[in-house]
């Protein structure tokens, strides 16, 4: 007897909670899906509706039945069964002795990739995916730069695209108007950027967390509304063409005399250069994440973390707040210079276009689902968004949709990120335990 | 002198429009502390849902005033409501599951919920520029142009005082509402302390989600306005929009509902001032600027109450 | 003319701050003995906080001089001193009485944070470091044996690779005064050290606060409202009241002063032996 009142009550419970999920979508979309405004063709500018009620029957329906299953298995019941998803992850995010593993993992898997698809698929059918490849790790590189600023030293950053420009186009007006190469132009680009994060960060860094946020987001805006109007230096919204390519020690990737091919007696293909270009991020990216790996053990980089903590602490301790700042939006930016002129370099066109608000928050996300503070989060979070938003490439218009929806579903799935345990800096003890995500702050500042 | 007057009416009509919007920045930021990035996105689908209803109701110039007058409020009040659900529905899915959760966990559902919305509408209503053709014309001119007819004429057309005064009928309304009814008093003390709130009574989540319906209804008033103001809407109108009434939110001090307002008052005469007399390129310059120049000297806003960490 | 007045580590002169058109504290004098242990008292509210926040630096006093004198002879007036540079160059570390550590950073770590400043040098400034040059190896492992030496005057060294955050209350407020030693301080200002603490910590407590004055001649100011450890243990005693002096001397002069008395009963001076009487104390 009990048994049966108690199904029916979860029953009825379901149906109840149910029937509103269902109002709530009707609501939502009777009118943003049930009609579709359009512009008429032909007739001046009048707008007329294009009705499409099924969609909205279906869209209801869906979430109904969605709801009362979840309902009636998940939610309402006193019994629940976990989620089956959680089973496959490590509890706590990915232990030590895993992320050794993934790590080296991927690290190997990264260096023979291009050859591994070279022999698989040859030069014509692997160039799309080395071009992905190079494209998520540019996004790894941005990551691990932004990383020191958010994860490690806990200043949230929302134009951090501000210093990817920076290098961007300090490599692309360098050799427009001075014609330095690449190789020249790369560090002259790290150091721009970083100047231009001092610049920007020594008034705004006393700022709290999301006034910081918002002042940087801009100064994003304003450096891409200027490089879009100073149309005579930066050739506005058609942006900059014809940026050289980088050489290998000199030598060209074209085709004849002197060229790379020639130079090592292969048969010019022009992968060669696609593949130089994606060591080139790889390293470029390796040594982002190798300068991060050597600062954390160093007092700066545990000021930075210490700063994240409690920043008044920091200063009773005598540690200069400010510097202390100004190093880590500097180095951060500095990365993201050198990403820049990576960017450039391999477009071989630029325009503000590319530095959108868009990006500073896909580049944020990266490091916040990677879990914050975390290397191998970031090439994790890296793949997942770049690598699944491009093999959508079908799906191009509902992509940036799911993709807005994959952040929201990650972010209340782990709010701490994918890997979410912070590795001591030091240890007496050999096997010191990683430090649960739960207790480290996020930063105030 | 005249061109100083106009450029005034138009400041003060795009300042309102901005404040409407800044109220729900400030009204959220005040009870959860954070920023509502898809607030602007809010914004914009309030303005969608304004023009379809429009067309639906076949609302043209030519409708009979009295007509056209009932069924633009038919128009706000459906608007309100359905964006309303809009604000609810992004509050319950984005940013309940995280309250207590770590500072940016909902920053980043927020922007993810800002994308979703965005291209959502993109989706479903195409994304081309949606043209409306002007519902209420006719204006007072204020000046004649000077006997020779040489002079700037000054225009106060029915738009801008419509905006204006739904404006301040609202603003009064929520006012009203904040300062002397019992919800607003359940949101002023989880302003100030959600967990004693919580202790007292005060059902947290659900003035969190009023807050957030309120917000919302108001972004549909300005979205309607921005409409019938403007006469053109596209998907991507929200970032800027948004961001600009944050800036206005941030300006008058966050947290308050006359700074909100005041903030966008200023925001709509700086960017129409900087139009009028210097570039119109690098309006949004001007309002960026003025972002990071009020946060580093005046972090607390000009109505806010200053900030002081306790050591 | 009191021990403390010759030589004194640090002198507070005519120090005044203003809040508005509320004066926390008033035109106060005192000087902290090198080597002693001072005890700042008074009941709640008295100001005393706020002349800690003075002396280090995290207000800027209204009026008033605030001078410290190091041992090398050197002079540092703290009152124009930015926060960080009170620590790092007069030599002046505290705690806070609502415990500030880094939760999510090892204990370890903390101590390790609270040398930066001779680690920062010896790294060049990071760049030596970061190439390996220099002596960085070397003071790096001095640091971590300094470290380990104040884990094992506190007792934490069995925790060294725990996250501070996962410490009990009393190990969290010994780690503090560990932190604050780390920077090598010739003044350690104790804000309630032992508040919240069991009496048995309390006793530790004095015995590390001993310890650190009689091996290090760190001179040590506290605020305190224990009882039992400021007689216990303090060379001298400031007593404010409303952010005035009320009293200073001895522990044992101040126990009798009839105005600390008063302060404490919260009556007027001249009532204070018919209240005893009343409350039977004498």
């Amino acid at each position: 007897m009990m048994q049966a009142r108690q199904r029916d009550s979860l029953f009825v419970a379901s149906v109840k909670d149910s029937l509103g999920g269902a109002l709530v979508a009707f609501a939502l979309a009777c009118v943003m899906v049930g009609l579709k405004v359009d512009v008429a063709s032909g007739r001046g500018a009048e707008l007329f509706l294009e009705h499409r009620w099924l969609a909205v029957a279906i869209a209801v329906a869906l979430v109904f039945v969605v709801r009362l299953g979840m309902n009636m298995f998940f939610w309402k019941r006193e019994d629940a069964p976990s989620l089956g998803l959680s089973g496959f992850l490590p509890k706590g995010g990915l232990g030590d002795g895993s992320t050794n593993l993934l790590k080296y993992g991927m690290l190997v898997l990264a260096v023979a990739l291009p050859f591994a698809l070279m022999y698989y698929l040859g030069s014509r059918g692997s160039r799309q995916y080395i071009d992905l490849a190079i494209l998520v790790l540019t996004y790894v590189m941005l990551g691990w730069g932004l990383n020191i600023v958010v994860g490690l030293a806990g200043l949230l950053d929302l134009g951090y695209v501000a210093f990817y420009a920076v290098g961007a186009y300090s490599y692309a007006l360098l050799a427009h108007y001075f014609g330095f190469s690449f190789w020249i132009c790369l560090p002259l680009a790290g150091i721009l950027a970083a100047f231009w994060g001092i610049i920007l960060g020594f008034p705004v860094l006393r700022l709290r967390g999301d006034y910081l946020a918002i002042v940087t987001l801009a100064f994003g805006e304003i450096i891409r509304v200027v490089l879009l109007n100073w149309y005579e230096f930066t050739g506005g919204p058609d942006g900059l063409s014809g940026i050289p390519r980088p050489s290998f020690f000199g030598l060209e990737f074209t085709r004849g005399e002197g060229g790379f091919a020639d130079f090592f007696g292969l048969k010019y293909n022009s992968i060669h250069r696609i593949i130089f270009l994606y060591y080139l991020i790889f390293i470029m990216a390796m040594f982002t994440n190798f300068v991060t790996m050597r600062l954390r053990r160093m007092p700066i980089g545990r000021a930075w973390e210490a700063l994240r903590e409690d920043e008044i602490a920091c200063r009773a301790l005598g540690i200069n707040t400010t510097n202390t700042k100004l190093t880590a939006f500097a180095l951060g930016a500095m990365f993201g210079g050198f990403a820049g002129s990576f960017f450039a370099t391999r477009q071989g066109f630029i325009s503000p276009e590319s530095f959108t608000f868009l990006e500073s928050a896909i580049i944020l996300a990266i490091v916040v689902l990677g879990g914050l503070g975390s290397q191998v989060g970031v090439v994790i979070a890296s793949i997942v968004m770049i690598g699944g938003f491009e093999m959508f490439r079908e799906f191009e218009e509902y992509r940036m949709l799911v993709f807005g929806i994959i952040m929201v579903v990650i972010m209340v799935w782990k709010p701490r990120g994918l890997v979410s345990s912070r590795t001591p800096s030091v240890a007496l003890s050999k096997n010191a335990k990683g430090i649960s995500a739960d207790l480290v702050q996020e930063g105030h500042g | 002198m005249d061109y100083f007057l106009q450029q005034l009416i138009n400041g003060v009509t795009l300042g309102s429009i901005y404040g409407l919007i800044a109220i729900g920045y400030t009204m959220v930021y005040g009870i959860i502390g954070m920023i509502n990035f898809a607030h602007g996105d809010i914004f914009m689908v309030g303005s969608f849902i304004s023009l379809i209803l429009i067309v639906a109701l076949g609302i043209t110039a030519a409708t009979p005033v009295l007509l056209l007058i009932l069924a633009l409020a038919l128009v706000l009040v459906v608007a309100m409501a359905l964006t309303a659900v809009w604000g609810w529905t992004v509050e319950r899915v984005a940013y309940r599951p995280l309250r207590g959760s770590f500072r940016l966990a909902p920053l980043i559902t927020a922007i993810g919920a800002s994308i979703a919305l965005q291209n959502f509408v993109q989706v479903s209503q195409g994304a081309k520029n949606k043209p409306l053709q002007p519902l209420i014309s006719g204006d007072f001119q204020l000046t004649d142009g000077g006997a020779d007819g040489s002079g700037f004429i000054v225009n106060l057309s029915y738009m801008q005082i419509l905006i204006v005064v739904t404006t301040v009928v609202l603003m009064a309304g929520f006012t009203y509402i904040i300062n002397k009814t019992s919800l607003g008093r359940s949101q002023r003390a989880c302003e100030q302390d959600r967990k004693m709130a919580a202790l007292l009574g005060v059902n947290v989540d659900r003035t969190i989600s009023l807050t957030f319906v309120m917000g919302a209804s108001l972004a549909a008033v300005a979205g309607l306005m921005f409409l019938l103001y403007y006469g053109v809407v596209d998907f991507y109108i929200g970032f800027l929009a948004g961001v600009k009434a944050f800036t206005a939110a941030v300006l008058g001090g966050i947290g308050s509902l006359p700074g909100a307002m005041l903030g966008g008052l200023l925001i709509g005469l700086i960017e129409t001032f900087w139009s009028g007399y210097f570039s119109v390129e690098y309006k949004d310059v001007a309002a960026f600027s003025i972002l990071a120049i009020v946060l580093i000297f005046m972090p607390e806003g000009l109505l806010g109450q200053p900030e002081v960490e306790k050591v | 003319m009191s021990t403390w007045d010759n030589n004194p580590v640090l002198k507070v002169e005519h120090l005044t701050m203003r809040f508005g058109g509320l004066t926390a504290v008033g035109d106060l004098s005192f000087n902290v003995g090198r080597g002693d242990i001072t005890a700042l008292i008074g009941p709640n509210g008295a100001g005393k906080t706020t002349v800690f926040n003075c002396i280090t630096g995290f207000y800027k006093p209204t009026e008033g001089r605030l001078v410290m004198n190091r041992s090398s002879g050197d002079k540092h007036l703290l009152e124009r001193m930015a926060d960080f540079k009170i620590t790092a160059d007069a030599k002046v570390a505290r705690t806070f009485q609502n415990i500030r550590l880094f939760g999510g950073m090892t204990i370890l770590e903390n101590l390790m944070v609270a040398q930066h400043n001779p680690l920062m040098v010896a790294s060049n400034w990071t760049i030596g470091g970061l190439l390996g040059l220099g002596g960085y190896k070397k003071s790096n492992v001095e640091a971590i044996e300094t470290a380990k030496y104040w884990l094992e005057r506190t007792d934490l060294i069995d925790r060294a690779d725990v996250p501070a955050a996962d410490l009990c209350y009393g190990d969290q407020r010994r780690l503090e005064i560990a932190r604050a030693m780390c920077t090598g301080p010739e003044l350690l200002c104790l804000d309630e050290p032992a508040a919240g603490l069991n009496p048995k910590e309390s006793l530790e407590l004095n015995t590390l606060l001993q310890f650190i004055r009689k091996e290090h001649g760190t001179s040590v100011l506290l605020i305190e409202h224990d009882m039992s450890v400021v007689m216990e243990i303090s060379d001298h005693v400031v007593v404010l009241d409303y952010g005035v002096k009320i009293s200073d001397g001895t522990p044992e002069f101040v126990k009798n002063d009839p105005h600390v008395i008063a302060a404490y009963l919260g009556v007027e001076d001249d009532e204070v032996e018919q209240v005893e009487e009343e409350v039977g104390i004498v």
